[in-house]
């Protein structure tokens, strides 16, 4: 499944792109981070504490184990500070 | 219900005076207006401000939603920038107008609350010293649960 992958704030500095399109079989938002991990150390370190990590799938707030089956776009980025 | 989310900077007066121009059964209209502000005792140059273009609409959109039916809100207004901003500019603004000042009040509250740790903002801050993102705080978070 294709799906589009943006990073926001420091995970985009960390991560190095501000988005991507990637191929996955992961099934839900945790198996998508845990393939990503796996990749290399600029991802290990941007999600090695997820307590510091929001999700959206298709720009709605999200949790880790929400499935992404049909999913278009995945977007990772740090608690929000709006206003 | 107006919602916008630009670069440029917006006019805070003249925003007021449109939108405190109401319909006949309106008696109460509240504003607020977010100001960057300097950091403590280190001189902030600029601040940044990265967004999730998209989401940020959708999110806003549907906080303005949730105000309008909880307080029978006659009109609201809210504007956010992003891009690079100096210490003193304007940020953003919200408006409400309803029937009654209490619920103006109230939406505008809720709108603030929820504008603070529900949309994809993120503000970077930099000084002589360098540069930092600015870390949520828990309070934020602490403070939806009033609503």
């Amino acid at each position: 499944m294709k799906l589009d992958v943006l990073y926001f704030a420091w995970l985009r500095e960390r991560i190095g792109v501000p988005r991507e399109t990637l191929d996955t079989s992961a099934r839900t938002v945790a198996e998508l981070v845990a393939e990503l991990k796996a990749r290399d150390d600029r991802y290990a370190l941007a999600f090695s504490d997820l307590d510091a990590v929001r999700v959206a799938v298709d720009q709605d707030l999200c949790d880790f184990d929400t499935a992404i089956e049909g999913a278009r776009e995945i977007a990772f980025f740090p608690p929000m500070t709006g206003g | 219900m107006d919602i916008r989310v630009q670069q440029a900077p917006f006019d805070f007066g003249a925003e007021c005076d449109r939108f405190a121009a109401v319909r006949g059964d309106t008696g109460a209209v509240v504003t607020f207006c977010g100001i960057v502000r300097d950091t403590d005792g280190q001189a902030l140059h600029r601040m940044e401000i990265e967004h999730y273009p998209g989401m940020t609409e959708k999110a806003l959109a549907g906080m303005a939603q949730t105000a309008t039916r909880r307080w029978n809100l006659h009109d609201c207004l809210i504007i956010h920038r992003y891009g690079p901003l100096r210490p003193g500019e304007r940020i953003m603004m919200v408006a409400t107008a309803a029937r009654h000042r209490a619920d103006a009040f109230a939406a505008a509250d809720f709108l603030m609350d929820y504008l603070k740790s529900r949309a994809p903002f993120w503000k970077k801050e930099s000084s002589a010293t360098g540069s930092e993102w600015v870390a949520a705080k828990d309070d934020d978070e602490a403070a939806l649960k009033r609503w």
